[in-house]
């Protein structure tokens, strides 16, 4: 992987909650227009890092790199700036549940652009068909189901036509069948859009299907960091370990 | 010895920084209020949570206080023949002090409690962290409007207790204990000056204030979980009532 089409860069990156270390010497590289994925144990900090990504967290030690700018030391307004080339889908969707399906999608839209209403109409109903969740704009949060709220996560996170889309845990909570759908929705929006693809998941093989690279988060650091095929082939311990699913091994459980 | 010393320095550091840390926010969330865009939509909708919402109970528990200030403010005048000072007694007390604190305490149980809960909830459903990253100021969406609708609300509230409470004590003073309908109003009129009026909506601003912002900065910062939320609705509300009370008195003592 050249450094030139690396979009994110993660150098060496610390951090801890408290007297819980959690990330300790973070070190990798996200390529520009494909999709990485980051798999590890539940509670591996995982999360952590992706919120990294887009400086919701800040390190205690170490640098983020977004087209070679550390966002870790950027000023209140540019950090606004720099997050709103992110589009992120939440683990529990995180639409606000106080307006309907449609104005969640929409929101981005009437509070950071200058779009007349008619416009701001046609693309976040454009977005909620390529979710496949036409026609049900009308509806609240609460009224869908965890699938459907994702889907509706997808699309408020695409709205904005985001250069990078962060995914934490996409599929967690789903059956087998929505997990499929919900990753085939991403390939392909990501097919359409071309966006820069972080995903976190440990939805495994199925998210294989979709990833270009694949990470594995364990003890704090990255143990091994491959293309699909060749991660899946390793004969690193911590990868055996994990996509066995075995208790005993590199990896601390418990 | 060395070993209690510290644990007070620790204790008086962490206090301060969480004091610190709730001033900031308080500075940040006025700052955002008055900065363009001005959210008028929002700023209605929460005068409506606020405000409209509270009513019922605000005008019920005035209404009631009213009363019981026409059975109390009678016995203790009776024993100076001082009954038709009823109107005059039971004005000063409620514009001066009963009103504003009385209609404060009723409105951060009433909407103090559901804003903590409603943004703990939304900062433990990642909804905060979703508006961070949608490059949107969650203080300036969610605080600010909140807070400049308190400042319209919590006056206007105070005015309707005190009203609803003049005329509750009305109706037991001169309804029910005889107390001459004139002379009520009269002592009223003779005895109540503007200062009264305004010093009472001086607190009820301040109050309102208060109230929105230890309630949404508890919330705001809830651990992000259920107890997490319960927790910060609880704190909330005490520390609003603490907080009216020590600067009630000390608005008391400057403002008398």
């Amino acid at each position: 992987m050249s450094a030139a089409r690396a979009m994110i860069r993660v150098v060496d990156l610390y951090k801890s909650f408290g007297k819980q270390q959690v990330l300790k010497g973070v070190t990798m590289e996200f390529t520009k227009g494909k999709i990485t994925t980051i798999v590890g144990t539940s509670g591996c900090g995982k999360t952590v890092l992706l919120k990294h990504l887009n400086a919701l967290l800040l390190p205690d030690r170490g640098q983020v790199f977004i087209d070679s700018v550390d966002i870790t030391r950027l000023k209140q307004k540019d950090l606004y700036e720099m997050r709103g080339r992110f589009g992120v889908l939440f683990q529990g969707a995180a639409l606000l549940d106080s307006m309907t399906v449609f104005d969640n999608v929409a929101f981005p839209l009437r509070e950071k652009t200058t779009m007349a209403e008619a416009e701001i109409r046609k693309k976040a109903d454009e977005r909620l068909d390529q979710v496949g969740l036409e026609g049900m704009g009308h509806k609240y949060p609460a009224e869908l189901s965890g699938g459907m709220r994702k889907r509706a996560g997808l699309a408020r996170a695409l709205v904005m036509d985001p250069e990078i889309v962060l995914f934490d845990e996409p599929t967690t909570g789903l059956d087998p069948v929505l997990a499929t759908g919900i990753h085939q929705l991403i390939a392909r929006t990501q097919q359409t859009f071309g966006f820069t693809g972080v995903v976190v998941s440990h939805t495994i093989p199925q998210v294989f299907e979709i990833s270009d690279y694949v990470a594995i988060l364990a003890n704090g650091v990255i143990e091994e960091f491959k293309p699909t095929k060749e991660f899946q082939s390793s004969q690193n311990p911590v990868v055996q370990q994990f996509i066995q699913g075995q208790t005993e091994g590199p990896i601390q459980v418990l | 010895m060395f070993e209690l010393l510290g644990q007070i320095g620790r204790f008086t550091l962490t206090q301060l920084a969480a004091m610190g840390k709730m001033f900031i926010f308080l500075l940040s969330a006025l700052g955002l209020a008055f900065r363009r865009p001005a959210k008028i939509r929002l700023i209605i909708y929460h005068i409506k949570t606020f405000g409209v919402d509270s009513l019922s109970v605000v005008v019920l528990s005035g209404f009631f206080t009213g009363m019981v200030m026409g059975f109390q403010g009678y016995y203790s005048l009776r024993k100076f023949n001082a009954e038709s000072w009823l109107g005059s007694a039971t004005a000063l007390s409620l514009l001066r002090e009963l009103g504003p604190v009385l209609a404060a305490f009723m409105v951060t149980g009433r909407t103090g409690s559901a804003m903590a809960a409603e943004l703990g909830t939304m900062r433990a459903t990642e909804q905060i962290d979703a508006l961070y990253s949608m490059a949107i100021n969650p203080i300036k969406y969610l605080v600010s409007p909140r807070i400049i609708a308190s400042l319209i609300a919590m006056p206007l509230l105070t005015a309707i207790f005190d009203v609803v409470g003049i005329y509750g004590a009305y109706l037991v003073g001169v309804g029910l204990l005889g107390v001459s309908s004139g002379s009520y109003f009269s002592g009223m009129e003779s005895s109540v000056v503007f200062h009264d009026v305004y010093s009472g909506f001086i607190k009820a601003v301040s109050f309102g204030l208060i109230i929105t912002w230890v309630c949404c900065y508890k919330g705001f910062h809830a651990p992000p979980m259920a107890t997490g939320v319960s927790q910060a609705t609880t704190e909330s509300v005490v520390l609003s009532f603490v907080f009216i009370l020590v600067w009630d008195y000390f608005l008391t003592s400057i403002m008398l």
